[in-house]
């Protein structure tokens, strides 16, 4: 279908861009327009589908289906030198250097100049001190990549970009999380100057008030689907909340009333801190408590240290400083092995990663922590862990045909079931889940909070870690928010509201800006 | 028309499947009925009991080798352990152990001396295991230092010469060291030794919680941490369990030779890893059977010996062994990607099913 051609003031259209990944769909025919010479911006939680369509855009990725047109042009991308040649070039949200070459070598990666055969490093030195300079961070092109500052090694990812003269469009996904408040400003005004110059900009970023600062057009994206796009002259920071989380829509909250004061204090975790490598810290004095047979709720954006703090607990950073009481008594946090043995289990964020062995059948994967306890002898008490392992397939409605097959034989849900078969074995008192319901399907992910519920009416205490805001608020009781490792929130019944949710989850960050500002 | 081919090979992945799990023992008949019939001495007792006398030597070190590789490691030092407690061994029963401050040599006695020497073999087994965990260098590299090392001790303590007077004198009490060359009945001591070892072996790794918690590290380090698994002890005790049974080989070896001299086992690591790989251990860790192991054991072993009697040079079966080596780590791979692909099958299966599951509900 020839025919669509681009307004003059837009540089790239894209229509009804969908994506579909194994067991979700990450975008569902959001249509975008890319408008020339300014700073778009793209806003939505976690997994709104932001970085994904820019991705499409950069020719990261490929559309599932949807169109995209440059001018009266449709364009596809198979790869990023192919979006590079229509001048669209991106810069990730973890940096893609490397870290083992210096900077003018990152620099010209993969568009060396070259002086017949020979790569001519003195115009790679000139034209990398040039470009730098002209980001107003100098620095010598010499230089290891590894042994800069991460504020620096992003100047070296802009100024990858830069070094070429075609540049028609910069996407810039979360560029600030990890510049300080001063270099977020050069930031700025070399991003305004490049606009000035007729170059487009797209800007993701999870700090609402830089939005409101360097923005020139806002498009909101949730749950994978366009929302809504406005001017940012026209609009507030409050207004961008409410598109983001949906507004009014109310869900129904978990109703149960206990009187949370009577029962005791399994855990609590007072000024809990872990430094993050080169200043800062990525947990920042973090106090709260969990009663018997509650499920507390921590929400957060990525990288906010949530799961840092399940970490510290599960003794994977002896480093870390702070008090940790369980019923009632201080623990000196030394392993894994001791928290599991007194009562503390996790399941990992990353199911692959973290979770399974993928080389063990089911029944293996689901007993690992707990094998020590069925002993017979010096051999496994294969008959006891049969029967631990069945009860608990029932128990968690685990679909397995044969439990000696591979684990990856089962869906994704399944899989989770195992792996918190496999924490429940341990026989925990306190229940740690790190996004339990990431990457299974709707089904599985109810079945995955009437788990949660289940146990904690049978008086198990549970920590649940989640992005989505509707999923926290259904099976809390009470929920904390972590920003930019600042305890930022604490809300219990009545007060959780979305708005209320999510204004606490960005405050960390205009925390740390203003004391930065101060200074 | 992609579709049609997928339902079709259903039925023929299952005999493939099958066929590919017995590969080992396949090839090992398919090698003895080749060589009984190349080689006319070949297939009678005497020449398999050689056979089977080889075969323990690197089938022993094959058995360390694999749970090390189930952990994701390797341990290169194993040769040099086999030559080093060679050494001690040789060197304790002809020179016994001299105490300069005292004046006083000591000779101990035979079951003494073995126990030191299996002793002396599980403390380097745990150096290799200290210096790959707690200072954090790769296995690979971690084994090639120490077996510089421990090869250059083997020289050491003889200046390079050999104990060639290990059968002990009455009078020392130091008889019967020559018992780990003999043999009972019929069988050498040595292949005597390989069956208890790998029964032991094969229970531990399977029936055992060490055993699974060695799967499970090779599997997925991280996964296996965070699962309360103790990761840095279960890798020391695995490497200590190579150097254990590299001690064995060594005094199996000096007994068997009547001789005890530095260079024994010079490049045993490499039939060892052969053999574990050949038996459908995967260098990638988290899988391996001990069953597998000597499988591919005797299937070197038997190609060795085969063609050494049917008169093949000695270069040319090097160039046979490191093809065969390759040829079973293809067909390994193979076999991996079809159980992956059937696995993916399996699950979209249940998910169909689900659903029809869910529809009729």
């Amino acid at each position: 279908m020839a025919g669509y051609s681009c307004p003059d003031n837009v540089f790239l259209h894209a229509e009804k861009i969908s994506k579909i990944y194994p067991g979700t769909k990450a975008l569902d025919e959001v249509s975008f327009d890319l408008l020339k010479g300014k700073v778009n911006v793209l806003v939505g939680e976690n997994g709104a589908g932001k970085s994904t369509l820019m991705k499409m855009i950069a020719g990261i990725e490929q559309p599932s289906s949807g169109k995209m047109y440059i001018g009266d042009q449709e364009v596809s991308f198979k790869d990023t030198t192919e979006a590079r040649k229509h001048g669209i070039g991106i810069i990730h949200q973890e940096l893609s250097l490397f870290p083992n070459l210096n900077v003018y070598q990152n620099i010209f990666m993969n568009k060396e100049l070259k002086k017949g055969a020979k790569l001519d490093n003195e115009q790679h030195m000139a034209k990398a001190r040039a470009v730098l300079e002209k980001l107003e961070h100098p620095m010598d092109p010499n230089t290891i990549v590894g042994t800069l500052r991460v504020g620096q090694q992003q100047m070296v990812e802009i100024a990858r970009n830069l070094v070429d003269d075609d540049l028609k469009v910069l996407i810039m996904d979360e560029p600030t999380s990890s510049l300080s408040q001063q270099e977020v400003q050069v930031l700025f005004k070399i991003m305004r100057e490049l606009t000035a110059g007729g170059l487009s900009i797209v800007y993701i970023s999870h700090r609402l008030e830089e939005i409101m600062e360097i923005g020139d057009h806002v498009t909101i994206l949730r749950d994978g689907r366009y929302v809504d796009d406005a001017d940012v002259k026209d609009i507030s920071i409050s207004w961008i909340v409410q598109k983001m989380t949906g507004g009014e829509k109310n869900y129904p909250k978990r109703d149960r009333t206990v009187d949370w004061s009577k029962q005791p204090k399994v855990l609590e975790v007072k000024d809990l801190c872990l430094p993050k490598p080169g200043g800062g810290y990525l947990v920042d004095h973090v106090s709260f408590d969990l009663k018997k047979g509650e499920v507390l709720g921590i929400y957060g954006l990525l990288g906010a240290g949530r799961s840092e703090v399940f970490e510290c607990i599960m003794g994977l950073h002896p480093e870390h400083t702070g008090e940790v009481d369980i019923e009632g008594k201080p623990v000196q946090i030394k392993s894994v092995s001791q928290m599991i043995d007194m009562g503390v289990s996790l399941i990992p964020e990353d199911r692959q990663g973290g979770g399974l062995v993928q080389t063990l059948d089911i029944e293996k994967n689901a007993s690992l922590a707990a094998l020590k306890r069925y002993k017979k002898g010096p051999f496994i008490d294969s008959a006891l862990e049969d029967k631990k392992v069945d009860e608990e397939i029932e128990d968690l409605h685990i679909k397995v045909a044969d439990k000696h097959l591979p684990i990856l034989s089962l869906s994704g849900g399944n899989q989770q079931k195992v792996v918190i078969a496999k924490g429940l074995l341990t026989e925990p008192k306190i229940f740690l889940m790190d996004e339990p319901s990431r990457g299974i399907d709707v089904g599985a992910k109810t079945e995955v909070f009437e788990i949660i519920n289940k146990y904690a009416q049978q008086g198990l205490s549970i920590i649940v870690i989640s992005s989505e805001l509707e999923e926290i608020m259904a099976i809390s009781d009470r929920i904390i928010v972590l920003s930019n490792g600042k305890k930022t929130g604490e809300f219990v019944g009545d007060e959780i509201t979305k708005d209320g949710l999510v204004l606490a989850s960005y405050k960390g960050h205009h925390t740390a800006n203003n004391k930065q500002e101060g200074k | 028309m992609a579709a049609d081919t997928k339902k079709g090979s259903g039925g023929n992945n299952q005999l493939l499947m099958t066929l590919l799990k017995g590969r080992t023992l396949i090839v090992l008949a398919i090698l003895f009925v080749f060589f009984s019939c190349a080689a006319p001495n070949f297939f009678n007792v005497n020449s398999l009991l050689s056979v089977a006398k080889h075969v323990a030597l690197f089938g022993i070190l094959a058995i360390g080798m694999t749970y090390v590789i189930i952990t994701g490691g390797i341990d290169l030092s194993v040769g040099a352990v086999v030559g080093f407690c060679g050494m001690i061994a040789g060197g304790f029963l002809q020179e016994g152990l001299t105490l300069p401050m005292f004046g006083v040599t000591i000779y101990m006695s035979v079951p003494v001396v073995v126990i030191v020497t299996l002793l002396i073999g599980i403390l380097l087994g745990v150096v290799n295991g200290l210096i790959i965990t707690k200072l954090g260098v790769t296995p690979f590299i971690a084994t090639l230092g120490t077996m510089y090392v421990w090869r250059g001790f083997a020289n050491i303590r003889s200046n390079g010469a050999t104990f060639n007077d290990i059968a002990g004198k009455a009078g020392l009490g130091n008889q019967g060291f020559t018992f780990f060359g003999s043999s009972l009945g019929i069988i050498p001591m040595g292949v005597i030794i390989l069956v208890i070892f790998a029964i032991i072996a094969g229970l531990v790794l399977n029936k055992t919680a060490f055993g699974w918690h060695v799967l499970a590290i090779g599997g997925n380090t991280n996964a296996a941490r965070l699962s309360g698994i103790k990761v840095d002890k279960s890798l020391i005790i695995v490497y200590a369990i190579s150097g254990f049974c590299s001690a064995m080989v060594g005094i199996i070896t000096t007994a068997q030779l009547m001789a005890a001299h530095p260079a024994t086992g010079e490049s045993w690591e490499m039939n060892a890893i052969a053999a574990s790989v050949l038996g459908g251990t995967s260098m990638a860790g988290g899988v391996g059977t001990i069953v597998g192991t000597i499988e591919g054991a005797f299937v070197i072993g038997v190609i060795n010996d085969g063609m050494t009697m049917m008169g093949v040079t000695e270069f040319w079966q090097q160039v046979i062994r490191g093809l065969v080596i390759i040829i079973a780590v293809v067909i390994d791979q193979v076999q991996r990607n079809i159980q992956a692909r059937m696995a993916l099958q399996a699950r979209n299966e249940s998910k169909s099913e689900d659903k029809a599951a869910a529809a009729t509900a």
